[in-house]
């Protein structure tokens, strides 16, 4: 089999007294979408963050692609091909959708000290940035400025705005936050075709999202993976239920 | 990206302060031709300013430092007899440069209110060592001949050094706008919208801020250079954080991102300053050294109801979603 495309080793965060991540160990193969869920203040949004190099591990080690990648800085990440999108939508709202990916081509087409000529009329950028727009659904909303977009369409522009970077490997911090059954269903049907094309680690909190999805999922509290498994195995796991599927009115069967 | 009407009204600015020499001479108000000189000159500094606070969202609290700086290029030098109008501004512009460098490099470590008090700490520091440089006149200031840049372009023709100072602003505007569109201006602005997603889609943004800022401050460095020019004189209260306050007024005034804005935002302010004070003294007598007393209130509406300044409430014909 081949290596992990991601290997997290002993992996530990805290903040003052608050453990937010707690020794994890943490695999993601190669095509795999492996999701993480647990219960609010689980420490998912912290773990994604040390994996895409905004926050620093105390101590323990994320090798990504054979690469060591724990000291390198969240842009070094990004350009060893691992993005992220964000569970707070954070598009740039004063740009057009276009723009807005656009950015992302570019922050992956050499250095950026280019002052003369004008951005928005550069086709290097906005060819491939609207290809990826059709990609997501998003191509006749390209002259749209983001904040001006749906909710639904905001994630949307958020994932296009990870896959711009070309990456091997997709971090999603609940790419379904805040969106109805309908757009749910219309982004999980977007991220099951890419399945096999990305790796993907998969913050979700929507259950029927992450059982269309993943292939394997762990299971976070208190910054603890108290279980990791196939999505059958998660289901049947006694501990799994007591610490966070059971007491809720979760329907995983 | 400029809409009709503000095209418009950035032509008639133009025309305007083309305008001013001929016109002021014609009818023997000479005073105007300085006037509008001292306006171009901080419309340079506050359109300076804005690319690193409208657009990139960092709010220097020292500008004046390289206002100080760009002046004190050419004092110093004259002082020395060194008159070379293209060896002074050689010097400012590589002096405000390299002092952008510095404090850049070490206040865009810091973000929000850190940021803004030590910018304003930096630049307090070369206010005092202005003060304390009594070789260089030190609190009293030091005389100042005007450059010399070619035997037949006299700056002591007062039209001379308004034209000069014209042609710098409007190169300087240019210049500002094809940088804030081009690919590094996204950056910049995309900096001050979101600087955590910029660094996660890969941008090591800190260079790129800091290339800004040494661009503003040099820029506000060459307005220094001209004030200099100007004045004839340099004094450290070019450098006092009151100054920096005041070109920050000036692009709140005209519109904090709009480019354009913030010269509009100079010509307000610099007029202001000139025409209320004797407006309040007709009213009543003694009153109009108190002029911020009026213009306070006012800068307080301002802020409040049109956030993007004066430039802001220009109407735009035609303007796309958004």
């Amino acid at each position: 089999m081949a290596d992990p495309i991601l290997r997290v080793e002993g992996l530990n965060k805290s903040f003052g007294g608050v453990v937010a991540t707690q020794n994890l160990d943490f695999e993601v193969e190669q095509g795999e979408i492996h999701a993480v869920i647990g219960p609010n203040g689980a420490g998912k949004t912290t773990f994604v963050a040390q994996l895409s190099g905004m926050l620093k591990p105390d101590s323990g080690r994320i090798v990504f692609d054979g690469d060591d990648v724990t000291e390198l800085s969240a842009p070094a990440r990004s350009h060893a091909g691992l993005a992220r999108s964000f569970q707070i939508t954070s598009v740039f709202r004063n740009f057009t959708a276009l723009q807005n990916v656009a950015l992302s081509i570019q922050a992956h087409s050499g250095h950026s000290f280019r002052m003369w000529k004008p951005a928005a009329t550069d086709a290097a950028l906005n060819d491939p940035a609207l290809d990826i727009l059709k990609q997501v659904g998003l191509g006749n909303r390209a002259g749209i400025v983001a904040a001006n977009l749906a909710h639904g369409e905001q994630r949307q522009l958020e994932i296009a705005m990870a896959l711009a970077t070309r990456p091997k490997m997709l971090l999603l911090d609940e790419p379904t936050a805040g969106m109805g059954p309908e757009d749910t269903q219309r982004i999980t049907e977007f991220l099951a075709g890419l399945k096999g094309t990305y790796s993907m680690l998969l913050i979700e909190h929507d259950m029927d999202t992450v059982f269309a999805l993943a292939d394997r999922i762990t299971v976070l509290v208190y910054g603890q993976a108290i279980a990791t498994g196939t999505p059958v195995e998660i289901r049947a796991n006694d501990e799994v239920r007591a610490a966070y599927l059971g007491e809720e009115e979760v329907d995983i069967a | 990206m400029l809409t009709r009407t503000k095209l418009i009204v950035l032509i008639a600015g133009i025309v305007i302060c083309a305008l001013v020499p001929p016109v002021a001479g014609a009818t023997g108000e000479d005073f105007y031709i300085s006037l509008f000189a001292r306006i171009m000159v901080f419309a340079i500094a506050a359109v300076s300013l804005d690319l690193i606070l409208g657009f990139g969202g960092m709010i220097s609290f020292g500008h004046a430092a390289y206002l100080g700086l760009g002046a004190y290029a050419v004092g110093i030098l004259s002082f020395y007899g060194i008159n070379d109008g293209f060896l002074q501004f050689f010097v400012a512009i590589a002096g405000s440069a390299l002092v952008a460098l510095i404090i850049g490099a070490i206040c865009l470590r810091t973000r929000g209110i850190y940021f803004i008090m030590i910018t304003l700490a930096l630049t307090q520091m070369l206010y005092f060592l202005g003060i304390s440089l009594d070789e260089y006149g030190g609190d009293d200031g030091l005389n100042t001949d005007r450059s010399e840049f070619f035997a037949w372009f006299d700056l002591y023709e007062e039209v001379n050094l308004y034209y000069l100072i014209l042609v710098f602003l409007i190169l300087c505007v240019f210049i500002m706008h094809r940088v804030i569109n081009s690919r590094f201006g996204m950056v910049v602005r995309g900096c001050h919208a979101n600087e955590d997603r910029m660094q996660a889609i890969g941008f090591p943004t800190f260079r790129y801020k800091l290339t800004a800022f040494v661009i503003s401050g040099t820029m506000c460095g060459i307005a220094g250079a001209l004030l200099a020019n100007l004045t004839e004189f340099v004094t450290p209260e070019f450098m006092h954080w009151f100054r920096s306050g005041e070109i920050m007024i000036m692009v709140l005034v005209g519109g904090m991102g709009s480019l354009f804005g913030p010269a509009f935002g100079a010509a307000i302010y610099l007029l202001f300053e000139e025409w209320v004070p004797d407006l309040m003294e007709a009213v009543a007598t003694g009153t109009g050294e108190n002029w911020h007393f009026i213009f306070g209130p006012l800068l307080v509406i301002l802020v409040l109801f049109a956030k993007q300044g004066l430039w802001g409430l220009v109407p735009d014909r035609g303007r796309r979603d958004g």
